[in-house]
């Protein structure tokens, strides 16, 4: 029918049938399933919680020193404040990871033989960083360079401040860390860049050093986008550790006013706040790699 | 052949992979000259040793005994030499592959004037006429802005074609360039070889097109476990090959309804 209409050249788009096919029906029968069965298996677990956590000796007590809401409305604006605290140290990280991640995959893809102590030193280097926890860094780090006892003063972006702050060391044990994981992210972008690529540049008379440059490493950040996003959000979520070197942020923050008030409720008010901001990112991300897998094709399997 | 001057002159080529305990030799004692404006077509089956030829030659694949000389105004080079640089010499071969290889962050032209310009160190607007003026001889001017997955298979291998040719190479060498390719697309793919060979082209190609290998080569070898059992013009190697080995996987092909 609606190839008819066309052709007797009818301005108005083909109705839509009013008809559903039987492909149709049963797809729709699916779909009210799926939607019954999720909502009903949601209300039984909200109900569940709602009717038995109540019910414990100890909640009336977590309820006032966790969930206290006049101390609630009275945290939030303030720790609000301390939030650019972290948004700053973070911003002020992410370049240096990237640039010294970067460095460091270029260094483990070299070939040259004369070279090879650079090599050396990233494979070492990633495996360190990568195999200690970062709170031990950043205690390493953080506690152990401001010992040798540096004198001065340094200013750094936003930052400024003596030579043994933790505002420095602190962001330097994230970059330390982080860049060993992006790093890697790096190094399997680059080697995902098939070999025939590399064969295609080369056989152009295109230098090693001009194919990496203009045919690999613009592949390949293209494709580490989405596990380097989620490397950023976890970094995000870090800087807080630094509060264990007596930067003062959010959680530092969150600390100190449980400490004065014996109320555990700027701990949850903290952790709403990293949320409200950590939320839309993780939505990124998630948007991100869903569109790079459209992109570059394959569909869900049924 | 022909008594034209022998544009590459091989000599007992050797090559193998692996390792000491595991060797696969897949070259044994190559000897072949290719002739000035001649084009070779290299058959035979799957694995029998064409493409490593072929990379060989563009010293893509290092290789382990023998000389391959290279003949061109500034005399003559060995690429089997060890430690030679193949940069130099790649940029006066042209190769196209059979998966295309083309770079798939790039447009069109961006794909046919990055080497030109990076390599040769020719002008934007200069690498840009020369491409431009290859696309539209062969029909795709219009593709110019489009990305390599926008375009058909032959689209893409036609491009690849135009990308060797504006470095101006004085070889090609074609690695079995329409087998990725469905029956309908080759055409448009092998008349463009046709144009190359026309122009003067010469040109080494592995293919399993044997119709066309009959048709444009002026000498073809037909390599069996690495080996040129037999190599004669196509009139020749086509009616009257001289081995078992040759018309044994002539017949198959025969049977396989290739020829």
């Amino acid at each position: 029918m609606a190839a008819l209409s066309h052709r007797e050249g009818a301005g108005d788009p083909p109705a839509p049938s009013r008809v559903l096919t039987r492909r149709e029906v049963w797809l729709r029968q699916q779909r009210r399933r799926a939607a019954l069965i999720a909502a009903s298996s949601m209300t039984a677990v909200l109900l569940a919680v709602v009717l038995i956590v109540p019910r414990t000796p100890g909640w009336p007590t977590v309820k006032k020193t966790f969930f206290n809401g006049a101390r609630f409305r009275q945290d939030f604006p303030d720790l609000l404040g301390y939030l650019w605290t972290d948004v700053k140290l973070f911003l002020t990280c992410v370049p240096f990871i990237l640039i010294w991640g970067v460095a460091l995959a270029m260094m483990r893809n070299i070939r040259n033989p004369a070279l090879f102590p650079l090599r050396a030193f990233a494979a070492a280097y990633t495996d360190l960083f990568r195999g200690i926890p970062v709170i031990l860094t950043i205690y390493l780090v953080g506690f152990g360079i401001p010992a040798l006892g540096l004198k001065g003063e340094f200013h750094l972006l936003w930052f400024g401040g003596r030579w043994n702050s933790a505002y420095l060391w602190g962001p330097v044990a994230l970059i330390l860390a982080y860049s060993a994981y992006v790093a890697e992210v790096f190094r399997s972008g680059i080697e995902g860049i098939h070999e025939s690529q590399r064969a295609g540049a080369r056989s152009l008379g295109l230098t090693q050093t001009q194919t990496m440059r203009h045919v690999v490493l613009p592949q390949a950040a293209r494709r580490v986008v989405p596990p380097l996003m989620n490397d950023m959000l976890s970094l995000q979520k870090d800087v807080a550790l630094l509060s264990l070197l007596g930067v003062y942020e959010l959680f530092r923050r969150a600390q100190v006013i449980k400490d004065r008030t014996f109320n555990y409720t700027p701990y949850v008010v903290a952790a709403v706040i990293f949320l409200i901001l950590t939320i839309p990112e993780t939505r990124l991300v998630d948007w991100y790699s869903a569109r790079h897998r459209r992109r570059t094709g394959g569909s869900q399997v049924a | 052949m022909n008594g034209a001057t022998p544009k590459v002159e091989i000599r007992n080529l050797r090559k193998s992979f692996g390792t000491k305990a595991h060797r696969r030799t897949v070259l044994h004692d190559i000897c072949l000259d290719i002739g000035e404006h001649e084009v070779v077509c290299l058959i035979g089956a799957s694995g029998s040793g064409k493409s490593t030829m072929l990379r060989c030659i563009n010293m893509l694949e290092p290789v382990d005994d023998g000389e391959i000389w290279l003949h061109g105004t500034g005399g003559a080079v060995d690429l089997a030499e060890p430690g030679l640089d193949p940069d130099p010499i790649r940029r006066r071969i042209g190769m196209v592959f059979q998966s295309y290889n083309l770079f798939p962050h790039m447009s069109v032209l961006r794909n046919i004037t990055l080497a030109p310009m990076k390599v040769l160190g020719r002008s934007a607007g200069d690498a840009k006429a020369t491409a431009m003026h290859l696309l539209q001889r062969l029909g795709l001017a219009d593709k110019a802005d489009a990305y390599p997955d926008q375009l058909s298979g032959g689209q893409q291998q036609r491009v690849a074609i135009v990308r060797a040719l504006a470095m101006q190479p004085e070889l090609m060498l074609l690695d079995e360039i329409t087998a990725a390719l469905d029956p309908v697309l080759v055409g448009e793919v092998l008349n463009v070889v046709r144009e190359m060979r026309n122009d003067g082209m010469t040109m080494v190609l592995a293919t399993h097109e044997m119709g066309f290998a009959r048709e444009i080569a002026d000498l073809v070898c037909f390599l069996q476990d690495g080996v040129i059992l037999e190599s004669a013009p196509p009139a020749q190697l086509f009616t009257e090959p001289q081995h078992a080995e040759t018309r044994d996987f002539l017949a198959r092909v025969i049977a396989s309804g290739r020829l």
